[in-house]
């Protein structure tokens, strides 16, 4: 084989070696993206094509009035979640939306949750049980705001 | 309840285009290697090709079936790492040596291990059982050489060996998993003890001795065997490890000021203690005095031979398979990273490093995603192993740091470096499956009770923790992140 073939091949062998980690990192950079993406909303035609249900935009959870959770009692007394149209955790679990360092909490305690114009919340089988205005939870209930739901020491309402 | 930003992309179809960009290379590096002589494209270059392709496609599918959300990213650079290294050893295989189609015959191995993992554990946080067997698995692991019978004996000098019929394997390469796992399972749990009990001496805190106990048993466990076993290479693994593992999970730079002081101090006790320790390092620091180049045991020969050939390799190297690599002593296995420096130069040198450094972000980015504390910790624990290793093993041939007897992951000869690192790829995998697949956060319909007090089909939940009655894992798994 002649020399030039040999050299080419070389040379074109530590192309591909750097061809594969530009893919690599240009793979990974979209990856690292995800949170513009958040910020650019809307859904591409092709996500569309993929999943119909993206085809109109979730519709925005206008009636709720509840816009945010407050901790009135308890050790993160003061604290507040703005409400999304997620539901929400709570619990002294590391993946709970609201992380309670509260002793008499269930690690996965209980769960706020949207439906319809109304949040509910429902008790996910926790030690200590939630009380919805010092009635305890038995089955998911709506909550209205300003009424207060306590889990362990802590005491938390919805505002508007 | 999905939004657009929030929906977790498989990415299976990129990993496909990777994996065969990655195959290329693996595959091109193979048949440059003996492009101008007849062992060109003879029965073992389409064999091994072959196998590999065939392999690392299966592979590929299996992710598809169990692992859908996995990292795609990881398979293929570590097929591209592992068909470089094949490449490289069946390059280097002299008339009637079978080294490379002895790796590729571990390489498939170790695959279908890594599928097996993937394919039967599903989620890493079963793992977490195995806390405390994991550790006395360590112990027999690293044991094991010194046990007459099994050992295979003294071999270059350490005692790492076992024999099983007519192959010998390393147990303490699969040590690092299980050493990983202990630390991981046993720092999740009992992290805030380690963290608030204990008292404040000066600027540094430290635990009660109660709280540290198991780790230090650990630590002892490792650090005393390998001193039996005078292998250098894995005793700053270990050590690398547990420093990493706790650092990680308590954020206190006190420990890494501790860990630092102690190897300083036992690398100068055991530079004095231990003869082919001082000799290593004699060989570090004066390789090319002609007496200590020239010594028989202990001397510098390997680490002078393979910076000439890096040397001679320059920039762009000397092509594959037109250089001398096989001049350097065990150039398929400790000084491979010698035998590419020469063959593709700096610039090849530097995309193999930097593959290792993407494997190692991806490592970090699974247990940045994953949401329980024992798989950020396994993750980190897991690829900061791989980092370390390779610091090791390319910082000792290219002469920065003393050479110890440590094998670089995927590229080496050797079946129980390749068997401990795929199966750290494939727990890499499944953690940053279980860190990008979507949590399944529709409400539940009304009235439907959760079931988190029976047991999951694959992981039963604990029932939540009773006040006072210590502590369960915060993180404890949960039907409704179960319900990918």
């Amino acid at each position: 084989m002649s020399e030039l073939t040999i050299t080419a091949l070389r040379f074109g062998f530590l192309i591909l070696l750097w061809v594969l980690i530009f893919s690599i990192v240009a793979a990974m950079s979209r990856d690292l993206m995800v949170g513009r993406k958040a910020a650019a909303g809307a859904p591409t035609a092709r996500q569309v094509r993929k999943n119909p249900a993206l085809a109109e935009p979730a519709p925005a959870p206008v009636k709720q009035q509840a816009r945010q959770l407050l901790v009135t009692e308890g050790p993160l007394k003061g604290t507040t979640i703005a409400l999304a149209a997620s539901p929400i955790l709570l619990g002294r679990a590391q993946e709970a939306t609201l992380v309670l360092e509260d002793d008499y909490a269930s690690g996965r305690h209980a769960r706020l949750f949207p439906q319809g114009s109304r949040w509910f919340i429902e008790d996910l089988g926790s030690t200590n049980g939630t009380y919805l205005a010092d009635q305890q939870l038995t089955r998911a209930l709506p909550v209205e705001l300003g009424v207060p739901v306590r889990i362990g020491k802590t005491v938390i309402e919805l505002r508007p | 309840m999905t939004t657009v930003d929030t929906t977790p992309k498989p990415r299976r179809n990129v990993e496909l285009v990777l994996l065969v960009l990655a195959l290329a290379v693996g595959i091109g590096a193979n048949a440059l290697v003996g492009v101008d002589r007849e062992k060109a494209f003879d029965s073992d270059f389409w064999f091994q090709s072959s196998l590999l392709a065939a392999a690392a496609l299966a592979f590929h599918v299996v992710l598809r079936i169990r692992a859908k959300y996995a990292d795609p990213v990881i398979l293929p650079i570590v097929v591209a790492l592992n068909g470089l290294g094949l490449a490289m050893i069946h390059r280097l295989d002299r008339v009637g040596e079978d080294t490379g189609n002895n790796q590729l015959r571990w390489t498939l191995i170790a695959m279908a291990v890594a599928i097996a993992v993937i394919w039967f554990l599903r989620d890493h946080r079963v793992l977490r059982r195995f806390t405390y067997i994991s550790l006395a698995v360590s112990a027999v692991l690293l044991i094991l050489p010194l046990v007459p019978g099994i050992s295979a004996g003294e071999i270059l000098g350490a005692r790492v060996w076992i024999r099983i019929g007519s192959m010998t394997f390393q147990p303490g390469e699969v040590a690092k998993i299980t050493l990983a796992i202990f630390f991981a399972g046993y720092l999740s749990s009992n992290r805030d003890l380690i963290l608030l009990a204990g008292r404040k001496i000066g600027p540094l805190q430290f635990p009660r001795f109660k709280d540290l106990g198991p780790m230090i048993t650990a630590w002892l466990v490792s650090i005393g065997v390998l001193i039996f076993q005078r292998d250098l290479g894995s005793s700053i693994l270990f050590f690398g490890l547990f420093l990493v593992m706790i650092y990680v999970a308590t954020s206190r730079i006190s420990w890494v000021i501790i860990g630092v002081a102690l190897i300083i101090v036992g690398g100068f006790v055991a530079s004095r203690v231990f003869s082919h320790v001082g000799l290593r390092i004699d060989g570090w620091i004066n390789a090319f005095t002609p007496e200590v180049y020239g010594r028989e045991f202990g001397g510098s020969l390997q680490i002078v031979e393979g910076l000439f050939g890096m040397a001679s390799g320059g920039l762009v190297g000397t092509g594959l398979g037109q250089g001398r690599p096989n001049l350097v002593p065990f150039a398929n296995s400790d000084m491979i990273i010698a035998s590419f420096g020469e063959e593709l130069g700096l610039i090849g040198l530097f995309a193999i490093v930097l593959m290792y450094l993407l494997l190692f972000t991806r490592g970090f980015r699974a247990a940045l995603g994953t949401r329980d504390a024992f798989g950020k910790l396994l993750a980190c624990g897991l690829s900061f192993a791989i980092a370390l290793q390779c610091f090791v093993v390319i910082g000792g041939v290219t002469r920065l740091i003393p050479l110890t007897g440590l094998t670089t992951p995927f590229l080496a000869a050797g079946g129980s470096s390749l068997l401990a690192n795929w199966i750290i790829v494939g727990l890499l995998l499944m953690i940053s499956h279980a860190a990008r697949s979507p949590v399944d956060t529709t409400p539940l319909a009304p009235g439907q009770v959760p079931d988190t007090k029976k047991g999951g089909p694959v992981m039963p939940s604990r029932p939540a923790a009773a006040p006072g009655n210590g502590r369960t894992g915060p993180d404890a798994p949960t039907e409704a992140v179960k319900q990918l």
